[in-house]
């Protein structure tokens, strides 16, 4: 069974929608017990970093941080991929979970912002995630903030710099653009999750 | 590769896909659910769903037509019609939606943009402006067309994106339906007076008017609804020939 995380913020229908479709087993869980025993973890998030903060209030922080040490495969989407970082500027005072290093930093002032549309993913470290997935295939974004380019970036695109598009170690994954709005590349993406 | 979107839009009466000209002279498309499918399938890059004839009456068909559609839809899917407060968005949220669409409400009382932003995220929230030529420039104009607001167009899409919005879906009504282009001055005054995307609705008619309202327009998406509805312009075929023209789309997709 896969957890998507609900922590009071933005609409989770979206993501469950694309794993019924999928035909997988999920449930939106709200309570740290039920994230706990799922065997995956989905971290949505849409909207504001500040709204990270829901998960302090729950207790559902500790359970990720322990059940994504412990090696149960953890997706974040969009803000719930920036939430793997140590925080962002586009709020101080809230803390991400620190388990890849930096901070979410705005796009330059040379591109609009937020970044909303389909862009291409340049694949380019080899991800479980992106088995079958073409290079530079189309995928949608919608952000204001982004993670630079490090070791455990997959995939990248390019809006006014090169941003990190995914992440990954080990059982940790982030995708910045929506899989569940891409289309049969996000439906692939997500399918190759489950079978992680 | 950043891409321009092409988006189809469904124009929908008590449950069917209509289009009119000059928002009269309805004439039927189809389901929407079976509309919006096709159009994804043909390479639409989101969808939207406007009630346009929306009353407290037909509700209920809305949240219907909004359900079936999202079902077995993977792009970003937007509704608008009808929508005047937190509660109506949050129900159509519930039921598939992605981003909504506000117009007269939000002309009204701008704060529900705010609002809706607060809780769903900018990125859920489209205003849309229906804007006629006065005297020179640009008229906001609400209630489907009906009434004059005497509101400049470009100054109400300064307002909107400073209040929340996270995008401007700008209709030319004087092109609406005309099939004879996009209204490239309105939609590039508006792009250039807000730093959030602009789509330009109005008078799409072929692949020529999409490639202008991008280039001289600076349009960063383009809809259109009765060209696609009765297959004068296949999205497919539009694609190609927009990439061929140098303009960066998805496709093939």
């Amino acid at each position: 069974m896969i957890a998507i995380v609900d922590y009071g913020a933005g609409n989770l229908n979206s993501v469950k929608k694309a794993f019924d479709y999928l035909g997988v087993d999920v449930v939106v869980a709200d309570q740290p017990a039920i994230v706990a025993t799922a065997d995956k973890i989905v971290l949505p998030g849409v909207g504001h970093f500040s709204s990270l903060q829901g998960l302090n209030r729950t207790g559902l922080r500790e359970t990720l941080l322990q059940s994504s040490s412990a090696g149960k495969p953890f997706l974040g989407i969009c803000l719930g991929m920036q939430w793997l970082f140590e925080g962002s500027d586009e709020c101080e005072g809230i803390a991400g979970a620190g388990i890849f290093a930096g901070k979410c930093r705005q796009f330059p002032p040379s591109v609009k912002s937020p970044h909303v549309g389909w862009n291409s993913l340049t694949v380019d470290r080899a991800s479980r995630l992106f088995r079958g997935i073409g290079q530079d295939s189309f995928v949608y974004y919608t952000h204001s903030f982004h993670a630079t380019v490090a070791t455990e970036t997959t995939g990248t695109s390019e809006y006014g710099l090169r941003f990190a598009g995914s992440v990954e170690r080990d059982n940790i994954f982030g995708v910045q653009f929506h899989p569940e709005k891409s289309g049969d590349v996000g439906l692939s993406i997500l399918k190759n999750f489950c079978e992680v | 590769m950043f891409t321009k979107r092409i988006i189809a839009c469904l124009d929908m009466d008590a449950g069917r896909v209509v289009k009119g000209v000059c928002f009269k002279d309805l004439r039927d498309a189809g389901g929407p659910a079976e509309c919006a499918a096709a159009h994804a399938r043909d390479g639409a890059d989101e969808i939207v769903l406007l009630d346009i004839t929306a009353t407290s009456g037909n509700r209920r068909t809305l949240l219907d037509a909004v359900r079936s559609t999202a079902r077995s839809l993977f792009v970003p899917f937007t509704v608008g019609g009808g929508i005047r407060q937190l509660e109506d968005a949050a129900a159509v949220f519930d039921v598939g939606a992605d981003k909504i669409a506000i117009n007269s409400a939000a002309v009204r009382n701008p704060a529900l943009i705010d609002k809706i932003a607060g809780r769903f995220g900018s990125q859920a929230v489209v205003v849309a402006i229906d804007a006629r030529k006065v005297n020179g420039g640009f008229e906001v104009f609400v209630a489907g067309g009906r009434e004059s607001t005497g509101r400049d167009a470009i100054q109400w899409a300064r307002e909107a994106a400073a209040c929340g919005a996270g995008e401007i879906l700008l209709t030319s009504m004087d092109r609406d339906g005309t099939q004879s282009g996009f209204d490239c001055r309105l939609v590039r005054a508006v792009a250039e007076a807000v730093s959030i995307p602009v789509i330009a609705s109005g008078g799409a008619g072929s692949a020529r008017d999409f490639i202008e309202v991008f280039q001289d327009g600076r349009a960063d998406a383009a809809l259109a609804a009765s060209i696609f509805h009765f297959g004068i312009e296949n999205i497919t075929d539009l694609k190609r020939e927009l990439h061929d023209a140098g303009i960066p789309v998805r496709w093939p997709c």
